[in-house]
C-alpha cells in the first residue's frame, strides 16, 4: 500500500509539468527582512577567488574642485577595475543606496563576473560620500537624470584610463537597488550619447520610484521603534549598545557595510526590530549622504552656511541633527527648494515623477537588450509594483518568489542566472 | 614593544606628525565666504542640552585627537599598510599565521598578569595553560594548539584591570599610531608594555649575543611585532563611508571597553 502510493506520488511528480519545467527555488530564507539582513549563508555562494587581479583607479572628475579640509580624505575619488589578461568583455556595476565600490557586496560581484571571464569596474554609488565630494556636478544627490550624467562622466573617464591596458570586446553593464535604476537610465543615455553601446544590461532589484522606496524605508524606521521616534535615542543607544558587544567579540567590525548583518548575527533581534534595523542603517546612509552633500554644497541645512569646518572641529552635534532628520525632509526642505530654484513651474509631484523608471517606460518596454532580476518579496517595493515590472520587462524579468532586498543577489542560482544572461 | 623602540616610534610619529600639521597649516587656510547664518536644522533646535546621545562621549580633548585621528590615517595609508602589504606579499600564509602566533604566545603575559592581578583564578589558570601547551606543543608558539583543545584566549590588560578595581575611563583619547584610547587604557597600555619589555629583556638575555646583538633582535622582533599587529587588524581608516566615522570610532571603543569591564 505504502509502496503504490509512493509510486503514484513519483509519477504525479515526474509528469507534473510545472516540475518539470522548473525546479523549486531553493534560496533558503523565506523572511524578506531576514534575507534583507541577512543576505546570502556562506553554503548557498558560488566558489570564488580569494584573490583577483585588481586595482585601483583614482580620477580626477572636476579639476579645479577643491576638497573641503574636513573631508580630506576623499580628494581623490576613486573606481576598481579587476582584469582580465587577454580581450574580454568589459562590465560596469553601479553600486547601491550609499554604497561604496568596495563594499561587501561589490567585491563579491566583481570577483563573481572576473570568475566569468569580464573585465570589471566597480563604481560607488552617486550617493555615496566620497563620490558626492568628488564626482557630482550638483552635489545634491538623488536626482537620477543629473546622477546618471555624473555616472557617465566617471565611465568615460575609467575607460579613458585603461583602454590602453586591457583588451575589451563589448561593454555591459548591471547594478543593484538604486544603482539597477540608474542602470536603466545610464542604458538610455548611452543610446542617446554611444560611447559603450551596450550590449546587455541587468537591472538588480531596482525600485520603480525613488520616492515611494525610500518613503518606505524612512518609515521602516518611524514605526517600528518601540515608543516611537521619541525614543530614537534609545534605540539608536541600544543598536551601538549591540554593535559594541560585537566590536568587543571581535577585536574589529567591517564598518564598511556588514554591521547590520553582524549585529543580527551575534545578538538577538525581534521582528519589529528586525525592520527598525534596516530603517536604522537606511536613516545612516541618508546622514552621511546628507551632511556631506551639505557641507560641500554650504546650504546652510545642518551646518550653519558659510561656516567652514576643519579637521579639529567636533561634528558630533550634527550627527545629532542628521539622526533626526529623515530621506524625506531632505527631499522636502533641501532637494525639491534646489531643483525648483532651476525651474520655478517644478511642481512637487512632477519631481517626483521624475524619479522613478516610469518616467522611461516606453524605453525600458522597446529596449531588448534590458533584463531585470527581482524578488517577490523585495521590501523596498510598494503593493503591486512588482506588476510593474512584469508588465514591461515581459519574458525579460525573472522574478523569484523570495529573497527580499537583494538579499539573494549572490546565492548560486542567481549568480548562474546573471552570468548566464550576459552570455547567452 | 620593547621601550626603546616605542620612545623612537612615538618620536618619529611626532616629528612626522608636526610636520603635517603645519603642512597642512600652511596650505591653504579656509576662506569664509560671508557671515555665518544659522542652519535650517540648527542644533539649538534638534539637541537637548539635558539628554545624553549615543554618540556623546567625554572627550576635552576632541580638536587634538581628531587631527591624531587624521594623522593615524595617514600613516596608515603611506607607511603602515605598505610594509604591511609588502610583508603580505613576501611571506606565505602559513608563515605569517606562525607569526602571529608567536606574538600572540609573547603576549599573553599580559592576559596572564592580569587575571592575576585581578584574582580571575580560573582565567589565569587557562591563560598559564595556554603559555605552556603553546611553548611547547605549539613548538615556541608557533602554532596555537590550546585553542583547538579548548582552551580559549583571555584578553585581560591593565586597562581592565584598572576598570575592575573601579577607575574610570577618564577623557577619550587617540594615541598616535596606536589609536582609540581613554587615560585609564594609555595608563593600562604603558604598564602592559613595560611588562613585555621586562619579559622580553629578559629572553633575549638568554640569548648568547653581544650587546650590538641583542640591539638587533629587540629592535627586530619589535618591528615584525608592529608589523603583524596590523597585519591581524581588518580596520581601515574612512572604509565607513561617513563623515562621522571619528564619532562612530569612538562610541564604539568607549562602549566596547565599558561592555568589557562588565562582561569578564
Amino acid at each position: 500500500m505504502k509502496n503504490t502510493l509512493l509510486l503514484l506520488l513519483s509519477l504525479a511528480l515526474l509528469t507534473s509539468p510545472a516540475w518539470a519545467e522548473e525546479p523549486p527555488y531553493e534560496y533558503p530564507i523565506v523572511n524578506p527582512y531576514e534575507a534583507t539582513v541577512i543576505g546570502t549563508p556562506a553554503f548557498g555562494r558560488p566558489e570564488l577567488p580569494a584573490k583577483i587581479r585588481v586595482e585601483p583607479l583614482d580620477i580626477k572628475v572636476f579639476g579645479d574642485r577643491e576638497t573641503p579640509d574636513v573631508f580630506w580624505y576623499w580628494n581623490t575619488f576613486r573606481c576598481s577595475l579587476a582584469y582580465q589578461k587577454g580581450k574580454a568583455p568589459l562590465i560596469f556595476i553601479v553600486a547601491g543606496t550609499g554604497g561604496s565600490y568596495n563594499s561587501s557586496n561589490m567585491i563579491l560581484l566583481q570577483k563573481i563576473f572576473y570568475k566569468a571571464g569580464f573585465h570589471v569596474i566597480n563604481l560607488s554609488s552617486p550617493t555615496a560620500a566620497d563620490f558626492i565630494v568628488g564626482a557630482s556636478a550638483t552635489q545634491i544627490p538623488g536626482n537620477i537624470a543629473d546622477d546618471t550624467r555624473d555616472l557617465y562622466r566617471v565611465m568615460d573617464l575609467a575607460w579613458k584610463q585603461v583602454k590602453d591596458r586591457i583588451e575589451v570586446s563589448e561593454f555591459y553593464l548591471t547594478g543593484y537597488s538604486l544603482g539597477g535604476a540608474q542602470s536603466a537610465f545610464l542604458a538610455k543615455l548611452d543610446d542617446e550619447k554611444h560611447l559603450f553601446n551596450f550590449k546587455k544590461v541587468l537591472l538588480i532589484n531596482p525600485p520603480v520610484s525613488l520616492y515611494s522606496s525610500a518613503r518606505i524605508l524612512d518609515d521602516m524606521l518611524v514605526e517600528n521603534i518601540p515608543g516611537g521616534m521619541d525614543h530614537l535615542n534609545e534605540f539608536f543607544d541600544q543598536m551601538m549598545q549591540k554593535l559594541s558587544r560585537v566590536y568587543k567579540r571581535m577585536g574589529a567590525i567591517d564598518l564598511s557595510s556588514n554591521f547590520l548583518y553582524d549585529i543580527y548575527k551575534f545578538e538577538t533581534v525581534d521582528k519589529e526590530g528586525l525592520e527598525a534595523l534596516i530603517g536604522f542603517s537606511f536613516r545612516l546612509s541618508a546622514s552621511n549622504m546628507i551632511f556631506t552633500s551639505d557641507v560641500v554644497t554650504n546650504t546652510g541645512y545642518i551646518k550653519p552656511k558659510n561656516l567652514v569646518l576643519t579637521t579639529g572641529d567636533s561634528t558630533t552635534d550634527y550627527a545629532k541633527v542628521c539622526m533626526h532628520t529623515s530621506f524625506l525632509d531632505y527631499f522636502n526642505q533641501v532637494f525639491y527648494p534646489f531643483f525648483r530654484a532651476r525651474q520655478p513651474d517644478l511642481s512637487k509631484q512632477a519631481l517626483i515623477d521624475s524619479l522613478s523608471l516610469r518616467s522611461i517606460e516606453d524605453y525600458l518596454r522597446n529596449t531588448k537588450k534590458i533584463g531585470l532580476v527581482h524578488n517577490e518579496d523585495d521590501i523596498i517595493l510598494a503593493p503591486g509594483e512588482i506588476d510593474f515590472f512584469r508588465q514591461v520587462f515581459g519574458s525579460r524579468a525573472k522574478i523569484y518568489p523570495n529573497g527580499g532586498h537583494c538579499g539573494n543577489m549572490i546565492y548560486i542560482e542567481n549568480v548562474g542566472y546573471m552570468i548566464n544572461f550576459f552570455k547567452s | 614593544m620593547g621601550r626603546q623602540t616605542l620612545n623612537a616610534m612615538v618620536a618619529r610619529g611626532f616629528v612626522l606628525f608636526v610636520f603635517i600639521v603645519m603642512a597642512h597649516g600652511c596650505a591653504s587656510a579656509p576662506v569664509q565666504k560671508g557671515p555665518i547664518q544659522p542652519a535650517e536644522r540648527p542644533v539649538s533646535e534638534f539637541v537637548k542640552p539635558n539628554v545624553t546621545y549615543p554618540i556623546d562621549a567625554y572627550d576635552p580633548l576632541e580638536s587634538v585627537n581628531r587631527r591624531i585621528y587624521k594623522f593615524n590615517a595617514l600613516f596608515d595609508k603611506y607607511v603602515y599598510l605598505p610594509v604591511v602589504s609588502a610583508y603580505e606579499f613576501i611571506l606565505p600564509v602559513p608563515v605569517q599565521d606562525m607569526v602571529s602566533n608567536f606574538f600572540n604566545n609573547l603576549h599573553e603575559v599580559r592576559n596572564l598578569v592580569n587575571s592575576a592581578l585581578q584574582l580571575k583564578g580560573g582565567k589565569a589558570c587557562i591563560t598559564g595553560t595556554r603559555m605552556v601547551v603553546n611553548t611547547t606543543l605549539g613548538i615556541g608558539g608557533l602554532f596555537d594548539v590550546a585553542t583547538g583543545i579548548g582552551l580559549p584566549k583571555q584578553n585581560e590588560d591593565f586597562g581592565q584591570t584598572l576598570g575592575f578595581y573601579g577607575v574610570g575611563p577618564g577623557a577619550y583619547l587617540v594615541l598616535p599610531i596606536f589609536g582609540p584610547s581613554s587615560v585609564r587604557d594609555t595608563t593600562g597600555l604603558v604598564f602592559d608594555l613595560g611588562t613585555y619589555e621586562i619579559m622580553t629583556t629578559e629572553m633575549i638575555g638568554w640569548l648568547d649575543l653581544n650587546s650590538d646583538e641583542k640591539n638587533a633582535v629587540t629592535w627586530g622582533s619589535d618591528a615584525v611585532d608592529a608589523i603583524d599587529t596590523r597585519h591581524q587588524q581588518s580596520f581601515r581608516y574612512y572604509e565607513t563611508g561617513s563623515p562621522f566615522e571619528y564619532e562612530l570610532i569612538r562610541a564604539l571603543y568607549l562602549k566596547s571597553r565599558e561592555k568589557i569591564m562588565v562582561e569578564n
